[in-house]
């Protein structure tokens, strides 16, 4: 799946000792009501634990409705319940927390050489915690580059390998698309001034940092619906559970038996139903996300985005670097009448061999393949070779008496032409062709002969089509972005199976382009570099800035992709739709579960004012308080058995809606419905043979 | 079940579906405009009342329904007690108390028509007419007015307006409801049931009655204006009869006729809804998703109710008692039914009735067998959203696709989406909080009554019986149904007073949010998704999948909440049967 | 204030002009439209369905009555107060499946016909111990009918199959099998039945 993995900031293993060891005290710690405060169903599940101690603690004064040892018990198993959640969050946000520490010992310490106002060479040295935007600071070889900003004097090579983990140096030099550096990143040779464009602590690293901390995590608006529903149920359930006890008032009394029900049961009920597994593991699914984001070498700015980009409908590509190679590649040799291919590709790789370009390199290599034809050392004979000029447009060699040159049609034409020959009406024909498919044809000629043209074609990266079969799938649309004409543009698109495509394209097309899409109520995501790409990126709902790219995309964006691969897209989308597939997983398990629960406990907590109740107990559990307390011991462990999958999140398919939700419903919802019926009489079981209840 | 059953149960879902689709039309029709040869006439007559017609957003909308409906409910009070000096009151009745008049125009404004009192021996003809009648029309054209607004909602697109409610209820009342109900009238009247404004009438026993008072030698008759209350009673989904015994007197229901026919019309304007539904959002398959999730829903239920009525009181036969179905009678459990409807088409009315918030009954509930009266009872406290009240079931049945498609649409890993509307926090609010109103209500209804001495006070059965008749009462009005377990005497102030709280919210708590959410989808941009994307990324909402899902959201939410009250109440009766 | 004043008359307005022109138009024109169609088309319906009677104002058909006479066609019971089929009281017991009372009521109307026809040892049909709904049933089944019809003959000293026969022809089956049930008019057939006499 991962086509273009990415090495660095991998999470640590899911149960990393010391990490566990954080967790266990954090868990505790988080105790606190205030803490629990928001998360309103543990919340719940806090002052439910917290009245059945006090229950407790009168049973053990001999006050008690129900045996001390069974209250105890189910006191204990709640507050575990609450341990269990916290214990699940703050597994989250360790393993979150390592991931930051190892990108705070990248931010830049020390001082920095302040720049004088009006004053291009007289500096101070300043902390750099000082530094505002606007500042201007001047970075020398060895020196950390103090803030994000943007070169506005001079050239460097940096290297960036804390941030991207790509090892070989970078330039970075004033104007231009290569004019913004990065905070934390080492100049390596020569001297650049810098201007600061963020005041320390709102630099990329430190929103990184921010947002994996979860100390800037907000709710996101999915988040905010779904826990509206967690809350509502647990309103209903509350209601259905504390009106048993009226309830059961009048039932004794009309019946003239037995007693009511126990306000220890009812508790247990409460917690039992009340959607805790998802409600547990909230916010942990939510840091976990985050988390993965970034292992991905992806920052994004609030998890807004993160969420968004799993709603993706529609991904803009630009065609260079994504759907393409760089660069255009000799793809085959169309020879003149009369001349032979083998020809043609010979006087070809002759006519390139000094050519350092990749178009050039790619004829010799092609020539290699199709004929077998070796890199002749030509310097030994005596060659001349033709470099490239703006006033001929050609290049070549002269060698054993032939003059071979090799160039765009119009330039070779008027070269043949001033040697007296010309484009027969059936090479002309060959050149026309070349260009309707959407390639570059360069002739080439060996004096005033022409021998054939060389095809150049864009080269569409390998996989790629597949992987746009997978987004198809998965029902998000692909749009090519491309300034070629519609021709080309068209050509290329249909070998690389995109969907769409934008010829031609300025950055006002791409800005209108977005805006119809998201009229239609579409989610739009696209990636970029330049500067002219930024009102684009402002306007998209997902926008990955390339971390070469230029600062002013980089703001315009709302996710910083370091590693500056354009196809990460792609794994952001499925990261975003992870989470919400693993909210939704865990929401539907925890309503199933209910089912069972309900089996469970209402035939025991009734036992003593409707015998006949039994027949709900179907899964025929020992006793009533072992019933009760193993509905309760389930609920718990489920918690702590569901951790490595909301740290990990549900597994993505490409798969469409329908396909997804069969799937995920079979598992989650009738697996929901089915395993606690096996684990709480599993847990009777063994609460039986230990005599524990 | 016998074939008897099956056939009349085949036919009756094929004819609602065969009635929804070109009611359908109609009402898609109107949501938009008057047909054509009326539109004058209601422009003039709205002109006339000072309505301008402009739309109006979610607020002002809200603002003049409740104020429509309070004008309703403060005139249907003064009607009752003025009634004594009114005309039109042959039998000189008195005005009722305050607490069941109160009770009475609460009931009536919110489509519930819950009855404290017997129809035939305490309201005049005017009240019945003037009072009752009108607010059968008018609290059923409210209803279809929020389902128009949460249509236009879904399918209009960065809107601020839903509607106008003046052009709404006019417009339902006189080209929907009235035609329907004139034709239904006489349908009716051809039948046998009375429409008439005589004074109760004497007539001689063909063999005089020795009782211990005395020989009585005559029989009175009660009159009235039935048939025409009889018509709009059922087409919109009031359910309140102008006989104490509603849809099993003779002079309501006369012949198995009427009764299909009564059936029919519970169900038209419902499921005409649905269809209706789907032309306006601009894909009917979502309205038949909707009307398929609803028909399994009834089938289940009308299959439950069916076996345990035809399988008999197990107590009879060991009597000696004959219960088996043959040619020659019905069989079953004969106790408060009716002959000339039998078990199929009792327990059939039994459970459409319930489905539907009609709440009229041909057959006495609280003398259902224990599962039948448990269904019919789970029917109303799903929240009234199989067929349910016209509009009511429509706007209930969207709030819980709304919810089926949040859960399941997270699980595709996409922001959920319904119709090409996202569902955000802002829709998230209003669809919790229609969905809790009535489980609070309900339960917390309950509790109170059964935890006072003046809620015991009313109880005509013991045990989980009597715990039953309570939780159906709270569940019928809560829930605007209306039908009742009627050994509970709720004609006192406590229920009078209580009962008109819950069907009040009940009614509007749930309103007023349908109608925040149908503002705030009106206001989004609704996706619009191309002919050419071969793969749905959005979870598709028209297929059998999606009414699985839907069957299941609605069966899980209602059976959660309801499964303890349920268990100490039918299901222990149940069990104290059979063992 | 003024203009609060004015803003509320502007929304008063059409909320009472609205509901005054509604109530009228279904309150009274509506039913009075109904009453005059039915009076017009369908008098004898629309006034109670009377049957014309050798004794003055007659019954209605589809109003049941009470029956003790041993020579007669009981009615199904009910349970309307103060005396059944109770033409202004209508109702059912409302009693559960599970009461005693119902229990109790019911093996007293077994008894009851036990006790009339002595020689009958088939089961009673239960519509004939059971409470009706409206407590006004005009009808009982065909199986109920038959199973009295021993009783009368003996009574009465007829045929047994003159009172078959009589039942039969009174006899209104469903509709196609599915849309009705079986079952014959109480106040017709004991009136029929005295006529033969």
């Amino acid at each position: 799946m991962n086509a273009f993995p990415s090495t660095s900031r991998q999470p640590a293993a899911l149960f990393d000792r010391t990490l566990l060891r954080g967790a266990v005290r954090d868990a505790v710690i988080k105790l606190n009501p205030a803490a629990q405060w928001r998360n309103p169903v543990m919340f719940t599940v806090w002052l439910c634990a917290a009245l059945i101690s006090v229950l407790w603690l009168q049973a053990l004064a001999g006050q008690g409705e129900a045996p001390a040892g069974f209250i105890g018990a189910n006191a204990a198993w709640l507050w575990f319940t609450v341990l269990f959640a916290n214990f699940a969050e703050a597994l989250a946000e360790g393993r979150s927390k390592a991931q930051a520490a190892s990108l705070r010992s990248l931010q830049s310490r020390g001082n920095a050489r302040k720049l004088r106002a009006g004053d291009d060479t007289g500096w101070d040295s300043v902390d750099l915690t000082t530094l505002r935007v606007g500042d201007r600071v001047r970075v020398e070889a060895g020196d950390l580059v103090p803030c994000d900003g943007e070169v506005i004097e001079g050239a460097a090579s940096v290297d960036e390998s804390a941030i991207t983990g790509e090892s070989a140096p970078v330039i970075r030099e004033a104007g231009g698309d290569f004019s913004s550096v990065t905070g934390g990143t080492r100049v390596l040779s020569d001297c650049i001034v810098v201007r600061c464009t963020v005041n320390p602590g709102d630099s990329f690293l430190d929103r990184m940092i921010a947002m994996v901390e979860g100390a800037r995590r907000r709710r996101t608006p999915n988040e905010i619906a779904l826990t509206l529903l967690l809350v509502s149920l647990t309103l209903a359930f509350l209601m259905a559970t504390a009106t048993l006890l009226p309830f059961s008032l009048f039932a004794v009394e009309a019946g003239g038996q037995g007693s009511a029900v126990t306000v220890t049961a009812l508790v247990a009920l409460l917690v039992c139903l009340i959607p805790t597994t998802i409600g547990g593991l909230l916010s942990a699914i939510g840091v976990a996300g985050m988390s993965r984001m970034l292992a991905a070498n992806v920052i994004a700015t609030s998890g807004r985005a993160v969420e968004a980009a799993g709603d993706v409908d529609v991904l803009l590509l630009d065609k260079t670097g994504t759907i393409t190679l760089g660069n255009r590649q000799a793809a085959a040799f169309l020879p003149a009448p009369g001349v032979s291919e083998r020809e043609l590709a010979d006087a070809a790789q002759l006519a390139s061999l000094a050519d350092e370009t990749p178009e050039g390199r790619s004829i010799v290599v092609l020539a290699k393949q199709q004929f077998a034809l070796r890199e002749r050392q030509l310097l030994s004979h005596d060659a001349t070779f033709v470099p490239f000029t703006a006033q001929t447009r050609m290049s070549g060699v002269n060698w054993a008496g032939r003059q071979i040159r090799k160039g765009a049609a119009e330039a070779v034409r008027r070269h043949v032409e001033a040697l007296g020959g010309g484009f027969s009406p059936e090479l002309q024909r060959i050149v026309d062709d070349a260009a309707r498919r959407g390639s570059t044809p360069l002739v080439v000629a060996d004096g005033a002969q022409v021998l054939g043209v060389v095809e150049l074609k864009d080269i569409v990266k390998g996989g790629i089509r597949e992987r746009f079969g997978e987004l198809r799938r998965m029902g998000i649309r692909t749009v090519m972005i491309t300034g070629d004409n519609r021709l080309t543009a068209a050509a290329i698109a249909a070998e690389a199976g995109v969907d769409d495509v934008l010829a031609e394209a300025t950055p006002e097309a791409k800005l209108a382009l977005i805006r119809r899409y998201q009229a239609e109520g579409r989610m739009v995501a696209m990636t970029g570099d330049g500067t002219n790409d930024a009102p684009a990126l402002a306007q998209a709902d997902v926008a990955v800035a390339m971390n070469s790219g230029t600062q002013a995309a980089k703001e315009a964006g709302n996710m910083v992709d370091l590693d500056s691969n354009p196809t990460k897209l792609i794994e952001v989308v499925e990261i975003g739709k992870q989470m919400l597939m693993t909210r939704g997983a865990l929401t539907t398990f925890s309503l199933s579960n209910d089912v069972a629960k309900y089996f469970a406990i209402l035939p025991a907590a009734f036992a003593a004012t409707y015998p006949q109740l039994g027949a709900l107990n179907v899964m025929q559990l020992a006793s009533g308080e072992s019933a009760i307390l193993s509905a309760v011991i389930f609920n718990a462990l489920i918690i702590v058995a569901l951790i490595p999958l909301a740290l990990r999140g549900v597994r993505y398919r490409p798969l469409g809606a329908a396909a997804l939700l069969r799937r995920n419903g079979l598992v989650y919802g009738l697996g929901g419905l089915l395993l606690p019926f096996a684990g709480i009489k599993l847990i009777d079981l063994a609460l039986t043979a230990l005599h524990l209840a | 079940m016998t074939t008897q059953m099956w056939m009349l149960l085949a036919t009756f879902v094929l004819a609602v579906w065969l009635i929804a689709v070109p009611l359908g039309r109609v009402l898609a029709l109107l949501v938009e405009r008057a047909p054509q040869p009326l539109a004058g006439v209601e422009r003039r007559l709205l002109r006339a009342c000072g309505v301008s017609g402009a739309e109006q957003d979610w607020r002002g909308y809200a603002g003049a329904l409740l104020l429509f409906n309070l004008a309703g409910a403060l005139f249907l009070y003064a009607l009752q007690q003025l009634q004594p000096v009114l005309p039109l009151n042959p039998q000189h009745f008195a005005a009722p108390t305050w607490d069941s008049a109160l009770n009475t125009a609460v009931s009536f404004v919110t489509n519930t028509n819950w009855q404290g009192y017997a129809g035939e021996t305490t309201m005049s003809h005017l009240t019945q007419m003037l009072g009752l009648t009108v607010q059968n029309f008018l609290s059923a054209a409210t209803g279809i007015a929020v389902a128009f607004a949460l249509m236009r909602g879904f399918a209009r697109s960065a809107a601020a307006g839903i509607g106008n409610f003046w052009v709404d209820v006019v417009r339902i009342t006189l080209w929907l409801l009235l035609p329907l109900s004139v034709l239904l009238a006489l349908a009716f009247a051809a039948q046998g049931v009375i429409q008439n404004l005589s004074p109760d009438l004497t007539v001689a026993l063909l063999e005089p009655l020795h009782t211990d008072a005395g020989v009585v030698g005559s029989q009175t008759l009660a009159m009235g204006p039935v048939a025409s209350q009889e018509a709009i009673k059922m087409l919109g989904t009031n359910g309140g009869g102008f006989m104490n015994a509603n849809s099993a007197h003779p002079f309501e229901n006369p012949t198995a006729w009427t009764n299909v026919l009564q059936m029919l019309a519970i169900f038209a304007i419902p499921a005409g809804l649905c269809m209706a539904f789907g032309r306006v959002v601009g894909d009917r398959r979502q309205g038949w998703a909707l009307l398929a999730a609803m028909t399994v829903l009834f089938v289940a239920a009308v299959a439950v109710i069916l076996t345990q009525e035809q399988a008999g009181n197990p107590h009879f036969a060991a009597l000696g008692v004959d219960q088996a179905a043959s040619a020659l009678q019905a069989g079953g459990n004969m106790e408060g039914k009716e002959v000339r409807f039998g078990i199929a088409a009792s327990a059939l009315f039994a459970a459409v009735t319930t489905a539907a918030s009609c709440g009229a009954v041909n057959a006495m509930h609280a003398s259902l067998m224990p599962l039948s009266g448990g269904v019919a009872l789970l029917l109303m406290q799903l929240g009234e959203v199989v067929f349910g009240g016209v509009g009511s079931g429509l706007y209930g049945m969207l709030l819980f696709a709304l919810l089926a498609v949040f859960v399941a649409g997270l699980m595709t890993g996409r922001t959920p989406e319904y119709l090409g509307k996202k569902i955000s926090p802002a829709e998230m609010k209003p669809v919790v909080i229609a969905i809790l109103v009535t489980p609070l209500l309900v339960l917390l209804g309950t509790a109170i009554a059964v935890g006072s001495e003046a809620g015991r006070a009313g109880l005509l059965n013991a045990g989980a019986a009597g715990f039953t008749e309570v939780l159906y009462a709270f569940s019928s009005a809560a829930n605007n149904n209306g039908s009742a377990f009627a050994g509970l005497s709720a004609n006192t102030p406590f229920y009078n007073c209580a009962l008109a709280l819950a069907m009040a919210l009940g009614r509007f708590a749930v309103i007023v949010p349908v109608l925040a959410l149908a503002g705030t989808l009106a206001g989004r941009i609704r996706a619009t998704r191309a002919a050419t994307d071969s793969v749905s990324a959005a979870l598709p909402t028209h297929g059998p999948m999606f009414v699985v899902l839907l069957v299941l959201t609605v069966l899980l939410v209602g059976a959660l909440t309801y499964l303890p009250a349920l268990a100490l109440g039918p299901l222990v009766e149940h069990i104290n049967l059979i063992r | 204030m003024n203009a609060r004043l004015s803003v509320c008359l502007s929304t008063l307005r059409p909320a009472l002009s609205v509901f005054v022109l509604l109530t009228l138009i279904t309150g009274l024109a509506y039913p009075l439209a109904v009453t005059g169609l039915a009076r017009l088309l369908w008098p004898e319906a629309a006034a109670g369905s009377l049957a014309p009677s050798h004794r003055g104002a007659g019954a209605s058909v589809l109003i049941g009555q009470s029956f003790s006479d041993p020579g007669r066609f009981w009615s199904r019971p009910s349970v309307t107060a103060p005396v059944p089929y109770n033409g202004v009281a209508s109702g059912g017991s409302n009693l559960g499946a599970n009461a005693p009372a119902l229990r109790e009521a019911v093996a007293a109307r077994v008894a009851a016909l036990r006790a009339a026809d002595p020689d009958n040892a088939l089961p009673v049909p239960v519509d004939l111990v059971t409470a009706s709904a409206s407590g006004l049933d005009p009808d009982i089944s065909l199986a109920a009918a038959h199973y009295q019809a021993g009783r009368i003959a003996r009574v009465r000293g007829m045929d047994r199959r003159a009172v078959d026969a009589l039942i039969d022809a009174h006899a209104r089956l469903p509709w196609l099998g599915f849309i009705g049930e079986p079952r014959v008019n109480v106040v017709l057939l004991n009136r029929a039945l005295d006529g033969v006499r």
